[in-house]
């Protein structure tokens, strides 16, 4: 049983690792308008348009 | 007079230099208004950021100062199609976006532990059955405490300042069982880690920090929500006012005016602030401030208050300081009375914790003391008693309120409700008298023409049209019946008389009896007449204060729901007398002052009833606050709107019906849930007694009552 030894701590850290991700999407704003992230992301804005 | 627009009051300095503004925008419909707005703006000169919140309809935009004039943004929206209502963020709203991020990032904390311990709990569970080694689990154990005691301390703060304020104000709250339970639990699991024991219960305590966070993170979105859209509606209706600069008018915000400011006042517009006339005669429509449906006719010298309506003279108002006036200083000596006569009423949730807790800690220590006489030793005696604050967790409990409140919320947002006080719902549900101001709640805001059926409607439809050529109340009324129609191109708005335009040849009037070749006319009661003549065909176009078109109907339903229904109007008599008696209310009085209105109100309340006030005026602010519960339309002046306790949009009546009935459901689910954590507890709390708690019989014992308590609340989200 000594794998878990590591095992245990790299799980963890693992873990920890996804919610310090979360909390830096949260200190960048990221949640702070979800309806309009799920609809950016449909929009052409990278493309460079020639008329218009 | 050269007119300009000046929005710089809402123009912000950020640290880095720049401007910024905020603005509400309307007619924000689907995903590419988003590149649309934002790309509009952006081209605009100087801008260093515009980005549009689509969940809240707002854009932000900041421009280098002095690159541009504000108005420009507003303008360039327009150009595109949305409408822009720039206004100041207010503090309590950004007061709750900090503390929303806050609750999330508890949330997160509390969630990442619970998880993390759950899987090294289910391993230990498992293992007690089979074969782990006490190494092992003592590690396991070690690592859970390593990961809850700092959870719980981070995460557990709301919980633990709440119970700590409650505490030193010498009370109780739901928070001061859910703080002694958790840190009991975590206190005798690090004690029993250390003596190598079985069981811990870290797991328990993480998981309810969890589950509760979880319920204070949605009421908190859900109120966030609701405030968003009520700054919004805010936005939307601040009014402008056009200031004299030296010779110049310059449009600004109204909140922009400052006392000793020299305003002038269009025929047809809102008066924008409490001042004194000094120039100019006119008729104002004072019905939103008293309830007076009757025009009253100022000169110079003339206190007016904001929201009164000028009909056909300008005026020149020199601006006072806020809240002058005889009748602005009786309103506000009536206010502070009501606000020191209001008890508030107990919220449920304390209610139902001031019985919980002492029952339960006394279980816990009789528990303790009967396992010491049956001559248990003091460490399993302790045990048990922990075990039994840890299964009569106040989870479901805590829950069974929040839960069904969120979810009323949002089902009466859909309503066009909006709420403003925490605990609205719970007395909304308790209302058995509503008392209705007349004015603008039982009619609509707005005059309407009221004999359009006798009309002939190609001629209504013309006239309307016609009306939205002139700035004249009675024309803004008339107007109100076109079906989205253009204005005409060359009508021509003759002051004080009317306006006139070609229309195939021949001229059509609307205006003055006399601008319209007819001698004199006789409105009917309560009605003012605005004429339209076309080819020698007339029509006599009577206005006036209309009921709310559902107003009969929803008026009968409330009282088949079993609610006293009274009218208390500051108009005369005979204007409240016919529609009491449309609406079939017998208990009813007009030209009632505003401290009549409390009187009545305290009345009631000595008979033991529980008033739902429903008003508009500035004349109803008072009675609001003194209600047990109150309701605001959205066209209230802003005094109103302040006291009441939630809000309805909209042009119908039906809102209110939906309110009660709404609460009445709500108040239902929040019984049934109490009544469903107190037969839990019934259950459970023998089972700890006799000492057979286990943490998995705990785990899934809390898991299984807050999923029950939160899925019959969704049942609040249900039409009737």
């Amino acid at each position: 049983m000594n794998v878990l030894v590591y095992l245990v701590p790299m799980a963890l850290g693992l873990g920890l690792a996804g919610l310090f991700g979360f909390l830096w999407a949260l200190r960048s704003g990221q949640y702070s308008d979800v309806d309009g992230a799920a609809l950016r992301v449909l929009s052409d804005d990278d493309i460079e348009r020639t008329g218009d | 007079m050269p007119d300009v627009l000046d929005l710089s009051f809402y123009a912000k300095r950020a640290a880095d230099g720049t401007l910024g503004m905020d603005l509400a925008v309307e007619g924000v419909a689907c995903g590419a208004c988003i590149n649309r707005i934002e790309n509009a703006v952006r081209k605009l000169p100087g801008i260093t950021e515009a980005r549009l919140n689509f969940t809240n309809r707002r854009l932000h935009v900041a421009w280098a100062a002095g690159a541009l004039a504000p108005a420009q943004i507003i303008t360039t929206l327009e150009k595109i199609g949305y409408r822009g209502h720039p206004f100041v963020p207010l503090r309590v709203e950004q007061e709750e976006a900090v503390e929303a991020r806050r609750l999330t990032r508890y949330l997160a904390v509390a969630g990442f532990a619970a998880m993390n311990i759950m899987l090294l709990s289910v391993s230990v569970w498992s293992g007690n059955i089979t074969d782990i080694t006490p190494e092992t689990r003592d590690f396991f154990h070690w690592a859970s405490a390593l990961i809850a005691l700092p959870a719980a301390a981070y995460a557990g703060q709301p919980f633990f300042k709440s119970a700590w304020r409650a505490l030193k104000a010498r009370t109780t709250n739901m928070d001061v069982p859910i703080s002694i339970g958790v840190t009991l639990a975590l206190a005798m699991s690090l004690i029993e880690t250390a003596n190598h024991a079985d069981h811990a219960y870290f797991d328990s305590a993480v998981m309810l920090l969890f589950f509760l966070l979880i319920g204070r993170t949605l009421d908190h979105a859900m109120r966030r929500k609701t405030r968003a859209v009520a700054g919004n509606l805010a936005a939307l209706k601040a009014d402008t006012a056009h200031r004299f600069a030296g010779d110049e008018l310059v449009t600004v915000p109204v909140g922009a005016l400052s006392p000793g400011d020299r305003v002038l006042i269009k025929p047809g517009e809102c008066i924008p602030a409490d001042g004194t006339v000094v120039g100019g005669t006119s008729e104002i429509d004072e019905s939103v401030i008293t309830g007076e449906t009757a025009r009253r006719a100022i000169a110079a010298g003339a206190q007016v208050y904001a929201g009164s309506l000028n009909f056909h003279g300008a005026l020149t108002l020199k601006v006072s300081a806020a809240g002058k006036g005889t009748l602005i200083d009786e309103i506000e000596r009536l206010l502070d009375k009501a606000a020191g006569a209001k008890s508030r009423a107990m919220r449920l949730a304390d209610r139902a914790s001031r019985v919980y807790a002492p029952v339960v800690h006394a279980t816990a220590a009789l528990t303790a003391i009967g396992w010491l006489i049956a001559g248990a030793s003091l460490h399993d005696a302790l045990i048990t008693a922990i075990a039994v604050l840890i299964i009569t967790c106040p989870c479901a409990l805590a829950l069974a309120i929040p839960a069904v409140q969120v979810v009323a919320a949002g089902a009466l947002f859909r309503a066009s409700v909006i709420l403003n006080a925490g605990d609205a719902i719970e007395r909304l549900a308790e209302a058995d008298t509503v008392v209705f101001d007349k004015t603008g709640t039982l009619t609509l805001p707005q005059p309407r023409v009221v004999n359009a059926a006798s009309v002939d409607p190609q001629l209504l439809q013309m006239a309307a049209r016609l009306a939205l050529s002139s700035r004249h109340p009675l024309a803004v009324a008339l107007s109100r019946e076109t079906s989205g129609a253009a204005p005409f191109d060359d009508a021509i708005e003759e002051p004080g008389q009317g306006v006139r335009a070609m229309i195939d040849g021949s001229e059509a009037r609307l205006g003055s009896p006399a601008f319209c070749g007819l001698d004199s006319v006789t409105p009917p009661p309560n009605a003012s007449v605005i004429v339209f003549s076309y080819e020698r065909r007339v029509a006599q176009l009577a206005i006036a204060q209309t009921l709310r078109p559902d107003a009969v109907a929803v008026v009968g339903a409330l009282r088949t729901l079993g609610l006293k229904l009274c009218i208390l109007s500051g108009d005369r008599c005979a204007v409240v007398k016919p529609v009491a008696e449309v609406l079939g209310i017998t208990d009813w009085q007009g030209a009632v002052t505003p401290g009549q209105k409390i009187d009545f109100i305290e009345t009631l309340k000595e008979q033991g009833r529980r008033v739902l006030m429903v008003g508009d005026g500035l004349n109803d602010a008072p009675a609001l606050a003194a209600a047990h519960v109150s309701l605001s339309p959205i066209s209230a002046v802003d005094l109103a709107q302040a006291q009441a306790d939630a809000v309805f949009l909209g042009d119908w009546l039906k809102p209110v019906l939906d309110a009660v009935t709404a609460a009445r459901r709500a108040r239902r689910l929040m019984t049934e849930n109490l009544w469903f954590a107190a037969i839990y507890n019934l259950i459970a709390v023998p089972v700890a007694i006799m000492g057979f708690v286990t943490p998995l019989i705990a785990a899934a014992a809390m898991s299984g009552s807050s999923i029950l308590v939160t899925l019959n609340a969704l049942r609040a989200r249900m039409q009737p």
